[in-house]
């Protein structure tokens, strides 16, 4: 067992077992009606076990133990302070690390600190663009209404690497918008290979889904409602703040909630539109089991993340219990 | 019901063609896109044995896939470090060089490598170097040494590896230090040295396979680089981009990747007859023409003549060979190089 190592596709299993369990709780989150037994549930059921439930243990247990295989709470400590295994390494070299002059290594935390603020950054901005867009194409006077949402969905057809690279043929210095700026005369601008390109990419990908839930939730609702207001006295405005808004909430909690988690959890789109200068969870998990080979503090870094989103999830959910903010994606 | 029948038929051909399994298999693990396809069926069609070929990106996996599968592996291609440490685990076996006569077209200064001390282990596949390559047109000076990408002269203009060995190893040569370091001080002022290079702004991004691509496209003036991809960009790319490759003065990293055979292979005659068919000077420049990067191999060497041995590129002087250093295993310290590697990804 101590030596039990796994090629890299099991790392790729365990990523997208992850990624099942928090599709799975979000799931769960939104429809609390219990489990229904049956037969037709066993197919998913064998999926589960094999890439949600293996995977967790899998995790846990690399987290909660050393290269040996035993118990230890070191990497966890390493996620506290990131020069920690060098330190312990240092000693046993037979030399001391105050000669480094190490204070805490704050690698890990920021990037944590620093993904955690691009992803509510993300999904800020998701919410002021996608909320009006929501709102248009679920106008029924509205008449381009369904076209949009098929312009919505139709590059999601594409596969989210694709898109993300065929925006750096876009911001690259020799890209299309500055060969257009250049073109009619304007100097070229860096476009690319910073924050702000990270966090453009992250908005075209995650758009989507806070656009579809709070586009659901305003859909069905009942337009006599606001008709009624309207008669009622209520002007344009008041009717929006008062009726239409309030009714759609469970929609915006359900985009925020589908576009944060996968914002945290973001890794490639820093290294392609980011060039790798800004680091977020997700490709500081992926170097900590790929380049350091470390499995033990990857795992440990993994499971600090699930437990961010489990508890971010259970303050959605006390803002949300009636689980209404359901979408058909 | 025609279409069904002859599908049948056609399968079966297909199966009656295939070389006889008699003279079993040799179970290859190789670097992704490192072989001429054309090579394999060539071996297979000469000596019946089948190649079940497979494929790594990463020493680190490959290794940890060897130690996990014992006796399913015959013929591994790992680089210079990976075979040290190989070799310190226990996990190859002697090579019988009688059963390779054509390892005799090694090229002398590979025959005694210091990552195979005894040279009992391996055979040299394919090496290169670690450089700078720059667009002649966009430099004010020549350029030839490590200094330049740590000057502000071409801020956000340099590309860097996207690797704690490499991007740390270039650091450690400008500073004088050798790429093996394992002084905590030294790895620490390599990594102070990128770090203040990165908040100058003086980089670009860090990237490996895509840098090339860019650097074809005129995204960038100067870029660390493999020899072999450095080829790669100068042959790619297009009129106005003048693209040319150094080893800097102050030296640099020079790897093999080799040939090498587990201790647990099950099927080490049909690895040597593999190792002995690759090193054939004829397939030695099929494969150097296929990859791009130099061939340890005199005869195929100079079967390729002229065109190959005036590029200084892909067959340096044995001036620069000599100022440049192998990796070698770091196991005790690799800790230290990926945590500082992780404070320079993270210094804003």
């Amino acid at each position: 067992m101590s030596n039990m190592r796994f090629p890299p596709w099991a790392i790729w299993a365990m990523l997208a077992g992850l990624a099942g369990f928090a599709a799975m709780i979000a799931a769960s989150v939104r429809h609390n009606r219990g489990v229904r037994r049956s037969l037709f549930a066993y197919p998913y059921g064998l999926w589960m076990v094999v890439f949600t439930i293996i995977p967790l243990l899998l995790i846990g247990y690399y987290a909660f133990t050393n290269k040996a295989g035993q118990f230890t709470l070191d990497n966890f400590k390493t996620f506290w302070d990131s020069n920690y295994e060098m330190n312990k390494q240092l000693i046993e070299l037979g030399m001391d690390p105050q000669t480094l002059g190490s204070a805490r290594g704050t690698v890990n935390v920021d990037t944590l600190v620093y993904s955690l603020w691009m992803a509510f950054l993300c999904t800020a901005i998701c919410l002021f663009v996608g909320y009006p867009a929501a709102l248009f194409m679920a106008d029924r006077e509205f008449k381009l209404g369904s076209t949009l949402v098929i312009l919505f969905i139709i590059p999601m057809w594409m596969n989210f690497l694709l898109r993300t690279i065929a925006w750096m043929s876009l911001l690259e210095d020799n890209g299309l918008i500055n060969t257009i700026l250049s073109a009619i005369g304007l100097p070229r601008m860096q476009l690319m290979y910073n924050s702000q390109a990270v966090l453009l990419g992250m908005v075209y990908n995650y758009l989507p889904f806070m656009v579809f839930p709070i586009y659901n939730a305003l859909a069905k609702q009942d337009g006599k409602l606001s008709e009624a207001a309207m008669d009622l006295g209520a002007s344009p405005m008041l009717t929006f703040w008062r009726v239409t808004m309030p009714l759609s909430l469970p929609g915006v909690i359900s985009g925020i909630t589908m576009v944060f988690m996968p914002s945290v959890t973001t890794f490639f789109i820093p290294r392609v539109l980011g060039g790798g200068n800004t680091e977020m969870f997700g490709d500081l998990i992926e170097r900590t089991f790929l380049s350091a080979d470390n499995w033990n503090v990857g795992s440990a870094l993994s499971l600090i993340m699930m437990i961010l989103i489990l508890m971010s999830l259970t303050l959605l959910r006390k803002v949300d219990p009636e689980g209404e903010g359901g979408s058909t994606i | 019901m025609k279409k069904l029948l002859s599908l049948v038929l056609i399968a079966l051909i297909a199966f009656s063609l295939l070389p006889a399994s008699a003279q079993g298999v040799v179970r290859v693990f190789n670097w992704e896109d490192y072989i001429d396809p054309e090579v394999i069926s060539l071996f297979e069609e000469e000596t019946g044995i089948k190649v079940d070929y497979m494929r790594f990106t990463l020493n680190e996996d490959m290794m940890v896939q060897v130690r996990n599968s014992p006796g399913y592996f015959d013929l591994v291609f790992p680089s210079d470090y990976a075979i040290e440490r190989m070799i310190s685990e226990e996990l190859l076996q002697p090579i019988d060089f009688e059963k390779v006569p054509n390892s005799a077209q090694t090229l002398d200064w590979l025959q005694n490598p210091d990552y195979d001390p005894e040279h009992k282990y391996s055979i040299p596949y394919m090496w290169g170097t670690v450089g700078i390559l720059y667009d002649a047109n966009r430099v004010k000076e020549p350029i030839d040494s490590w200094g330049v990408l740590f000057e502000d002269t071409y801020k956000g203009e340099v590309f860097m590896l996207d690797s704690p060995r490499d991007a740390l190893g270039v650091a450690l040569k400008y500073l004088g230090y050798s790429v093996n370091s394992k002084n905590p001080a030294e790895i620490k002022a390599a990594a102070d040295l990128l770090i203040k290079q990165k908040q100058d702004g003086i980089v670009k991004a860090y990237q490996v396979d895509e840098t090339k691509d860019k650097m074809v496209a005129g995204e960038g003036i100067l870029a660390v680089m493999w020899s072999g991809d450095a080829q790669y960009a100068i042959d790619e790319s297009p009129e106005g981009i003048d693209l040319t490759y150094v080893v800097p003065k102050e030296g640099s990293n020079v790897w093999v990747d080799g040939m090498v055979i587990p201790a647990s292979a099950p099927n080490p005659e049909n690895a040597l007859a593999f190792i002995d068919f690759l090193s054939r000077p004829e397939i030695a420049k099929m494969n150097c023409e296929y990859i791009r990067y130099s061939s340890p191999n005199k005869g195929a060497i100079e079967l390729m003549g002229e065109e190959y041995t005036s590029n200084t590129n892909l067959n340096p002087s044995q001036e620069t060979i000599d100022n440049c250093e192998f990796f070698h295993d770091n196991a005790d310290v690799k800790v230290l190089y990926d945590t500082f590697w992780g404070m320079v990804k993270n210094a804003k």
